[in-house]
């Protein structure tokens, strides 16, 4: 029998391994080093928070794995010998595989700061940076977290629920402005700061000091402001993890490289999820994508092919979703940070800054190119159809109550954004 | 685990710490209840009246000053820190505390009222006399145990309703439902009863629906409407239209919700004083394989016992009445094969084995238990006389089940324990809502993150994620609509909706974003 081994028990790896199950008998084993079980990474924060316990996160009962024939392994893979298809793992053991696919995910960044390996210098990825957390939040009164993104802001409001001060380092002028339009951005920023975070823009770190115990005590910003400090989050970014795959015959730049089929330059060898990077990305998608549904629509994809059904990774239009402290965002479609020429934006706001909506669409041909929401839901079925449609922003506008997917009862504002959009029409 | 989930921040305060305010409303509170009980213990307060408004006052202004302390001041929004880390929420000491008390007084007030100071014979003592003048007020006669009871199940849900609606108050639809669940338990279930009583009708809560009200088509209540002329034959003739007309309809349009999280009694309390223990339900299948049984079984056992009690009730001759014995049974038994009928021949696909199997089985053996018994012209229908069948019933099913262990354990297993496993209307309202409805849970798309907020705090213990993640509509019988999964989901992924039948029940994986050709092809595979 066929043995489809699977290297991480994330999203990807995991969704790539229910989906082979649904098509084939081939013998599967999915391997972790990090947990037992799959877990939901996305709801870490929340056992922090005590909203939930970890049986929560995982989204399968433990009986599920051994009724649907997947092994799960806990180990670590030390090297893989591509040659003889043989995983070597940290215990000495060895386990031969037919098939490989790489689901390792990812890991946080550090720029060779000063003092970034201090302790109570940490990100927050995987469990044991959850449970690192717990030991380091210890006596700690005041954090400081480095870097504007949703981890980052997530990890703030851990903190405050622990009645941790937090002081928020950002490089851009405001939240996410990497990713959001500047207005979005600006909402979200006041949106943090009034839950008490000591939001700080276009600032950076320096340095971090630590004490006599190789413990942090301050980090020094760029402006050369000093910040006492018992926890530093580092929360610029991730990267894929595959350190260990480096110096061998695996193609990888910033991740393992793969052609459309997500396999690798080495036959039987497939890459999947946060650490794959795609040789040729589709238009408007970025080659590394770390985000859930990625992961779990390269699984999905994957698992056909390894089942005897060759299938091309083409994701459809572009989707994501957080929520930033009571803020919830959706997006679909393409809204750029910095539109260029060919895009530009209408954006609504709410006048208690709750709710917001940006739709970018094309000057010329008043195409709909896409939307972000804060503070209200839409349903993802209506905004994929519009996108695969080509409809232009008028339809959009007109028809926005279709999309509306907040509760029932829930105060609507169409007439209100549509109001909105007609008088600034001659804007645009 | 112990490491993720305990709270080890020793100056980083826990989210579970009390603030000095709420120290304080508890203070007053726990006043409140201290006067309660030094009535139980005999103390015989001079100004009955006073110490009554006292005691309710000072437990209504506690949690008010409580509620307002713990979430005014601070953000609309989801409200869970901590939860799992308080001893009360968490299934920690004070929560085993709280739950063995309430269990003790639910068997004292079943089962030994005497020592709350009802008196058969002769004046009111201890708690229950305390209530006498609010009783007086109300319907003109001293309390009963059930008064006393009454008045703090509705004091409950109304001041714990004030706190779940400033706890939710960013969603309208909870503000907007929890209104209601106090307007029924207040004026229906409390107040047009006792008011009822004193203009001399019988006692009737028209929001108190057979067959949860288990007692409404029992001897003594028939003959207590009949006896009081034409408001009675109403309320009977209500009663009636309400479980065979009203609602079929209104679950239907709505869902098993438009009773079970906004009018009923026990979901009532279940919502406002239940809350804080929503997420103790047990999300596993295999609590959903026995939910299943013992639910339909207690179904089953209301059915049969009305049956007898009917059965044993009405006269041979069509001359005294037109509806006779044989008459009333063999119409029952033909309504309850039609039905069956109709289900199996519609509904069959959507029906799980076990269900077919228990159907089939619980028909065969009713019928089978009728046959006998007819032909045996022992005057029983079900072995055993009405009455007997009917105390057994109000015995475990109306006073250990729906009482002792459904609120008494509130705290360990969660706030709708009775309203999953026991509760014969949720069963009926649930096949409907299973079978012929327009409500659902939508999904939306593919932005589901697997989470597990939504399981985690669905008090009726469904697994909503396991639905949200592969894009599917949760079309359950158990589900009570109260929301709360699509409030505490971060995603916006999940909307309660009254829609089309088509397209309903969708078990097919529509995660969006994926390419078309992909969605295909995994959908026929799943055919």
């Amino acid at each position: 029998m066929e043995h489809i081994t699977i290297i991480g028990n994330g999203i990807a790896g995991i969704t790539c391994a229910r989906h082979i199950r649904k098509n084939s008998d081939a013998k599967i084993t999915v391997i972790s080093a990090e947990s037992e079980y799959f877990f939901s990474r996305t709801a870490l924060m929340y056992v922090y928070m005590g909203h939930m316990k970890w049986n929560h996160l995982k989204p399968y009962e433990d009986w599920f794995w051994e009724k649907n024939r997947i092994k799960l392994k806990k180990a670590w893979v030390d090297k893989i010998d591509f040659k003889e298809k043989t995983l070597h793992f940290s215990s000495e053991e060895t386990m031969d595989y037919d098939k490989l696919v790489l689901a390792t995910g990812s890991v946080y960044n550090k720029f060779g700061w000063e003092g970034q390996d201090l302790k109570g210098v940490q990100g927050l990825v995987s469990k044991q940076d959850l449970e690192l957390l717990e030991e380091n939040t210890q006596n700690c009164k005041r954090a400081v977290i480095i870097g504007g993104g949703l981890i980052g802001v997530e990890l703030a409001e851990m903190l405050k629920t622990r009645n941790i001060d937090v002081t928020f380092l950002i490089r851009e002028e405001a939240f996410w402005h990497n990713m959001l339009p500047l207005q979005d951005a600006k909402m979200i920023s006041e949106h943090i700061k009034s839950h008490g975070v000591d939001l700080r823009h276009e600032t950076e770190l320096d340095k971090i000091i630590g004490d006599e115990n190789r413990r942090v005590k301050s980090v020094i910003t760029n402006s050369g402001e000093k910040i006492e400090c018992q926890l530093v989050g580092l929360c610029t970014g991730v990267r894929p993890n595959i350190d260990f795959l480096k110096n061998s015959e695996l193609e990888t730049d910033k991740g393992i490289l793969v052609d459309e089929f997500l396999q690798t330059n080495i036959e039987d060898v497939y890459a999947i999820g946060d650490c794959a990077q795609l040789k040729q990305p589709p238009a408007h998608r970025r080659p590394i994508e770390a985000v859930w549904y990625a992961g779990r629509m390269m699984g999905e994809t994957l698992a056909q092919t390894l089942t005897g059904n060759a299938m091309k990774y083409k994701p459809g239009n572009w989707f994501n979703s957080a929520k930033f402290f009571d803020i919830e965002y959706q997006t679909y479609g393409q809204v750029s940070a910095k539109p260029g020429e060919n895009e530009m934006h209408f954006h609504w706001q709410h006048q208690d800054n709750s709710k917001a909506i940006t739709i970018a669409f094309e000057p010329n041909s008043n195409k709909f190119l896409g939307i972000n929401t804060l503070g209200i839901r839409m349903r993802h079925p209506v905004f994929d159809h519009w996108l695969n449609e080509d409809r232009k922003i008028d339809h959009v506008l007109a028809n926005l109550k279709q999309a509306n997917f907040d509760p029932e009862f829930y105060t609507h504002y169409e007439k209100e954004i549509f109001k909105s959009f007609k008088e600034n029409l001659q804007k645009f | 685990m112990s490491k993720l989930e305990h709270n080890m921040s020793l100056t980083g305060e826990a989210p579970a710490k009390l603030s000095t305010t709420q120290k304080l409303a508890s203070g007053i509170g726990l006043l409140g209840l201290f006067i309660l009980v030094l009535a139980l213990a005999n103390v015989n307060f001079p100004n009955k009246t006073l110490f009554l408004s006292l005691s309710l006052g000072l437990i209504a202004m506690g949690t008010v000053i409580f509620a307002n302390d713990l979430y005014l001041g601070k953000h609309e929004g989801i409200k869970n820190d901590g939860v799992w880390f308080k001893s009360l929420t968490g299934r920690g000491f004070w929560a085993w505390i709280l739950g063995i008390t309430l269990t003790l007084f639910y068997i004292v007030l079943y089962w030994y009222p005497q020592y709350l100071g009802l008196n058969a014979d002769g004046a009111n003592t201890g708690i229950v006399s305390l209530f006498d003048p609010l009783s007086h007020l109300i319907s003109g006669n001293p309390a009963s145990q059930w008064f006393v009871y009454g008045t703090l199940y509705t004091l409950a849900i109304l001041i714990f309703g004030y706190k779940f609606i400033l706890k939710y108050r960013n969603n309208r639809y909870e503000i907007i439902r929890t209104f209601s669940v106090m307007f029924f338990q207040l004026g229906f279930a409390f107040l047009i009863p006792e008011i009822l009583i004193r203009l001399n009708q019988p006692y009737y809560n028209p929001a108190n629906i057979w067959p949860l009200n288990y007692d409404l088509f029992t001897d003594y209540k028939i003959n207590e409407f009949l006896s009081a002329g034409n408001i009675g034959v109403i309320m009977l003739a209500f009663g009636l239209i309400s479980i065979f007309v009203i609602t079929p309809i209104l679950t239907y349009k709505y869902g098993k919700r438009w009773y079970c999280s906004w009018v009923c009694g026990c979901g009532g309390l279940a919502e406002t004083a239940g809350d804080p223990y929503r997420h103790l339900s047990n999300k596993s299948q295999y609590a959903w394989k026995i939910e299943r049984w013992v639910i339909h079984s207690v179904l089953v056992f209301v059915t049969v016992m009305t049956i007898a009690v009917l059965y044993s009730f009405l006269g041979d001759s069509a001359n005294d009445f037109w509806l006779t014995k044989d008459l009333f049974l063999w119409g029952t038994a033909g309504f309850l094969t039609l039905l069956f009928a109709v289900i199996m021949i519609f509904k069959r696909k959507e029906l799980a084995k076990d269900a077919k199997y228990g159907a089939i089985g619980y028909l065969v053996i009713i019928l089978t238990i009728i046959g006998i018994n007819y032909l045996s012209g022992n005057g029983n229908i079900f072995f055993f006389a009405g009455y007997q069948l009917r105390e057994w019933y109000g015995f475990l099913i109306g006073a250990v089940f729906s009482g002792v262990i459904g609120v008494g354990f509130y705290p360990i297993f969660g706030s709708r324990v009775w309203c999953r496993y026991g509760c014969p209307m949720a069963a009926v309202l649930g096949m409907q809502q299973r079978l012929f409805s327009k409500f659902r849970i939508t999904t939306n798309g593919g932005q589901c993150i697997s989470c597990g907020n939504c399981s985690t705090y669905c008090e009726m213990g469904i697994d909503v994620r396991a639905y949200a993640q592969r894009g599917e509509n949760i079309v359950r019988s158990s589900c009570v609509g109260c929301g709360i999964c699509s409030a505490v989901c971060p995603r916006g992924v999940l909307k309660l909706e009254n829609d089309n039948l088509g397209g309903r029940i969708n078990s097919e994986e529509v995660l969006l974003g994926n390419d078309v050709d992909l969605m295909d092809l995994v959908n026929q595979k799943s055919k």
